[in-house]
């Protein structure tokens, strides 16, 4: 359904232009589901909005092709692009206290979305509203569509912006990080919803978080993002069983888990370098135990490990070989 | 009452005393079109009027009755008012009185404003009283608060400085409290506090140096506003008293002969223009350099 | 909200004591002896005395200030010297005038000034916006009373298009009314609306970054809804805040176009106050303005806690 292809985003800076996105490539079935994990600042925000073209375009450029069912979606007619946006492939961001309108109700901004892609008049659209909030599991959902985002709490933010993205029934929901900005229990509840919306809308879901063990939870394949570059993309279960990257490996380890002493939390050390000024060679040499000289000399390539599983490291892909 | 052209000013990094930053900061000042636009135009003002006496015939109050009313020609580029003067010459020394009195206006506000804010958020307990006097300055527009000062000091430079001050004050002394109140709370100057530092030391050490942004920023405003205000302060008559020309003066007396010799007050109308449009393009560029959270000029 | 509205008013009344007791003070830092310069130079001993007896100078300053407070809370802001009229009558009698050109110029700023902004954040960084954005520099660069007399040139005497001077009361003809004013009024808007161009700007560029335009652009909302639906009212909500700001700055500035047009206003009055040493005409005409633009104040944050619904269910 959905195949991105060498997908680069460059962004317009004081300096110059910066490479945010380097050559991302990755394909989705219809109904499944995927997750993009990587540290903060690795790309996965700007891999997901660009799927939907929302960068300001003013100070972005974009190349690869986005395919949605056989439409490039990057080549697409602006207003082809406003008729896709919503109905078909919808989005839920990470910040849910600012992410709604603060001077529109809640009824309009989730009916908009209906009047907009079905026609509906206000009326109807504020009365479908208060059945998405019912489906989002919200109480007492008639009386909150007249409610204003700044009458909700967190939780109940992200549920309305999940009804607003659901509304039409997309067959692709990209949810960028949609539990970060709130606290552990909530975050469960939120994912719940968003497994059980899944099945029953038969919707593909890209789930972008940092959280490995989250993601690995939810979705059937992986991708990991490091500086801007995919370098591993593997089956969910692969992932969490036997990462093959060592960034992965680090990622993996550095899962807080319950039974771990937080004294003992695991975190790989050193931080990911600046879209300006990335190293030569392989980006993660600097922070990887098994780098060597060779690593630094050319930029590895993302290569085939085992069949539906790529990793860009040929260290790794040298000793596990033989073996496979 | 809620100043709304005042946004709060949220935490900044410190200006450092680093030589490096300053230097980032220059080049990219430079680089702002309008920062640099607007230095070029001022420095242009700026040196005219200082070298007044070099560019012109050097006597702005010269009467010359056979050249009344003199339309601009090669002898009196700008033309010659009703009693003769040259007004290229009067435009060339009010530049002096008027670019004085803006800065002058303009350094005096932020000084007072910055004692007043400092004060306003370090010492809490006097916090309450001084914003309610500032609110009741600050419903006043600037303008009438300068002329209502003035009307009580009389028309000599020295009070169109001190009403012009005086009305600016209040909205610098919020714009610094804003700031000083965000630093405040910051752990250096809790740390600060612990090892014994004087509040003195503190306030001016510690907390100034972060609300300078801002405050540099406000003061080129008020510059342009000052020149505007002294303007019409002198149109009104109550600026800077005649014969020693103003650019707001010069209109005044071009005035009454504004169709027949348009050029009296033509002149000097377009030098304040010039210098209040360099100020507010020096003041954008500051802005967005320095402090791109503040929205709007004070 | 009846609760919002005595609080702003109990919050006001500290701020007008202390607006009081400043313009009170303003006139009692004048240099020399008030007496002196009310009864004039030439007046004899007996004359000045009288006149400091007359207006209380003769007392304590506290309790001239005491005085002077406890008049106020009768509505007695003192007497005119040079009409012999209360203070408080001459101001009423002159408002109209002032009122006028103040509202009709507020109702040219807003709207052109939203415009002007707006159109410059939607075509930012392309020539629309510099030359809108050139134009709002102009306007908060140049002297208004200057424009005011070129304006006079041109339309007034070149032209023959308006009068150059006067004011019609809107009773007596509407028409002319507004045709005395039109001239006037759009010279004193040209600052505000740079002004207001310049901040509608910013806050617009600040709502378009905002989260929850990604939001409605996410879901197919169309550019020109984004920006009238999405952005504009959040836009529309920073604007009031100054929109008080922007009336005041306009009665201000009044009193210099009133000079210009010879309208028979509050600032005219000020001015041939100040001219004629009539001091408790210059007292009494500050103190009432500073009432307004208190009274103002309150009306804008009034009016700003019902349009944002953050406020308004609080
Ligand atoms: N509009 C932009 N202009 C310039 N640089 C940008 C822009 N958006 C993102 N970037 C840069 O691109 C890189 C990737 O950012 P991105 O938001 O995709 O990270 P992320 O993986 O989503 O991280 P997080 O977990 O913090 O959301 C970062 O270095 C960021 O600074
Ligand atoms: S290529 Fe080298 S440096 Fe990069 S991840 Fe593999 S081993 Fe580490
Ligand atoms: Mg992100």
């Amino acid at each position: 359904m959905l195949q991105v292809e060498n997908l680069s985003v460059d962004f317009r800076v004081d300096s110059g232009w910066i490479r945010s996105v380097d050559e991302v490539s990755f394909a989705l079935d219809a109904q499944s589901t995927l997750g993009i994990v990587g540290e903060s600042g690795s790309g996965k925000s700007v891999t997901a909005l660009s799927i939907l073209r929302l960068h300001a375009r003013r100070n972005t450029r974009m190349t690869g092709r986005i395919v949605f069912d056989g439409e490039d979606l990057l080549a697409m007619p602006e207003r082809r692009l406003h008729e896709m946006r919503g109905r078909d492939i919808a989005m839920i961001f990470q910040d849910p206290m600012h992410s709604l309108n603060p001077v529109l109700t809640i009824g309009d901004q989730i009916g908009e979305t209906l009047r907009i892609h079905q026609g509906l008049n206000r009326a109807a659209a504020e009365k479908a509203a208060a059945g998405l909030l019912d489906m989002v599991r919200i109480p007492d959902a008639k009386r909150r569509v007249t409610d204003f985002p700044h009458q909700l709490s967190g939780g109940m933010r992200q549920r309305v912006m999940i009804a607003m993205a659901i509304a039409c029934r997309p067959r692709l929901l990209i949810a960028d990080e949609p539990t970060t900005a709130l606290d552990v229990t909530v975050q469960a509840q939120i994912l719940d919803l968003l497994r059980d919306l899944r099945e029953e809308i038969g919707m593909a879901v890209i789930l972008i978080s940092h959280d490995l063990g989250l993601v690995a939870e939810f979705a059937e394949r992986v991708l990991v993002m490091y500086a801007g570059e995919l370098v591993e993309d593997a089956p969910a279960r692969n992932i969490f069983e036997a990462p093959a990257h060592p960034y992965s490996e680090g990622l993996l380890k550095a899962i807080p888990s319950a039974d771990v002493d937080m004294h003992r939390l695991y975190a790989i050390p050193g931080r990911i370098p600046d879209p300006g000024d990335r190293p030569p060679g392989c980006n993660f040499a600097p922070r990887c135990a098994l780098a060597q000289p060779a690593c630094s000399a050319t930029p590895p390539a993302l290569d085939t490990l085992a069949p539906g599983h790529r990793i860009r490291c040929p260290v790794r892909l040298a000793a596990r070989e033989p073996a496979a | 009452m809620t100043d709304a052209t005042v946004p709060p000013a949220a935490a900044r990094a410190p200006l450092s005393p680093g030589a490096a930053r300053r230097r980032i900061l220059m080049r990219r000042l430079w680089r702002h079109r309008s920062f640099r636009l607007g230095a070029v135009i001022l420095l242009v003002i700026v040196l005219m009027a200082l070298a007044a006496p070099l560019l012109s015939n050097g006597e702005p109050t010269k009467m010359n009755l056979r050249a009344r009313f003199a339309p601009p020609s090669a002898d009196f580029i700008f033309g010659a008012d009703n009693f003769g003067r040259d007004i290229f010459t009067r435009v060339l020394y009010g530049a002096r009185i008027s670019l004085w009195i803006g800065f002058a206006s303009a350094m005096l506000a932020a000084a007072g404003g910055a004692l007043v804010g400092l004060a306003s958020a370090w010492y809490r307990r006097l916090d309450g009283v001084i914003m309610r006097i500032m609110d009741a300055l600050l419903a006043f527009p600037a303008i009438l608060l300068a002329i209502g000062i003035n009307a009580a000091l009389g028309p000599q430079v020295s009070s169109v400085i001190i009403a012009l001050a005086a009305a600016y004050v209040p909205r610098m002394a919020r714009i610094v409290r804003a700031a000083a109140l965000v630093v405040r709370e910051l752990d250096y100057v809790d740390a600060a506090r612990v090892s014994g530092a004087s509040a003195g030391r503190i306030i001016f050490r510690h907390i100034l140096p972060n609300c300078l942004a801002p405050l540099i920023v406000s003061l080129t405003f008020v510059f342009a506003y000052a020149i505007l205000a002294e303007a019409a302060l002198s149109f009104l008559g109550i600026g800077p008293p005649p014969p020693q020309p103003s650019w707001g003066n010069i209109i005044a007396e071009g005035r009454d002969y504004s169709v027949e010799a348009w050029w009296i007050m033509l002149f000097p109308g377009l030098a304040i223009s010039l210098a209040a449009l360099g100020t507010n393009l020096l003041g954008d560029g500051l802005r967005d350099v320095l402090d791109p959270r503040l929205k709007i000029e004070a | 909200m009846p609760r919002l509205i005595a609080f702003r008013i109990a919050q006001a009344i500290p701020v007008m004591f202390v607006v009081a007791v400043l313009t009170f003070l303003l006139m009692h830092m004048l240099p020399g002896d008030p007496a002196t310069l009310i009864a004039g130079d030439m007046a004899d001993q007996d004359a000045i005395a009288q006149v400091r007896r007359d207006l209380g100078l003769d007392r304590p300053v506290l309790a001239q200030l005491w005085l002077w407070i406890t008049n106020l809370a009768q509505g007695d802001f003192g007497k005119s010297l040079m009409l012999n009229q209360p203070v408080a009558e001459a101001v009423w009698e002159r408002l109209p005038v002032t009122l006028s050109l103040a509202l009709v110029a507020f109702v040219i700023t807003i709207p052109v000034g939203i415009v002007l902004g707006v159109v410059a954040a939607v075509w930012r960084d392309t020539w629309v916006d510099s030359a809108v954005m050139f134009l709002a520099l102009i306007g908060v660069s140049v002297p208004n009373f200057w424009i005011a007399i070129l304006s006079v040139i041109l339309f007034s005497v070149t032209l023959g298009w308006l009068p150059s001077s006067g004011y019609v009361p809107m009773g007596t003809d509407f028409w002319r009314w507004l045709a005395s004013l039109i001239q006037p009024a759009t010279v004193l808007a040209l600052f505000q609306i740079g002004y207001l161009a310049r901040m509608t700007r910013s806050a617009m560029l600040d709502v378009l970054d905002q989260d929850y335009i990604r939001t409605a652009r996410a879901k197919g909302v169309s550019p020109r809804k984004t920006i009238l639906k999405h952005a504009f009212r959040n836009t529309l909500m920073q604007v009031v805040t100054v929109s008080g700001y922007i009336l005041s700055l306009l009665i201000g500035g009044s009193v210099v176009i009133e000079q210009i047009f010879a309208m028979p206003g509050i600032g005219r009055l000020l001015v041939q106050a100040i001219m004629a040493r009539d001091y408790p005409v210059v007292q009494g005409t500050m103190l009432m303005l500073g009432f307004a633009f208190v009274f103002i104040n309150i009306v804008i944050d009034l009016i700003y806690a019902y349009v944002d619904p953050r406020v308004r269910y609080d």
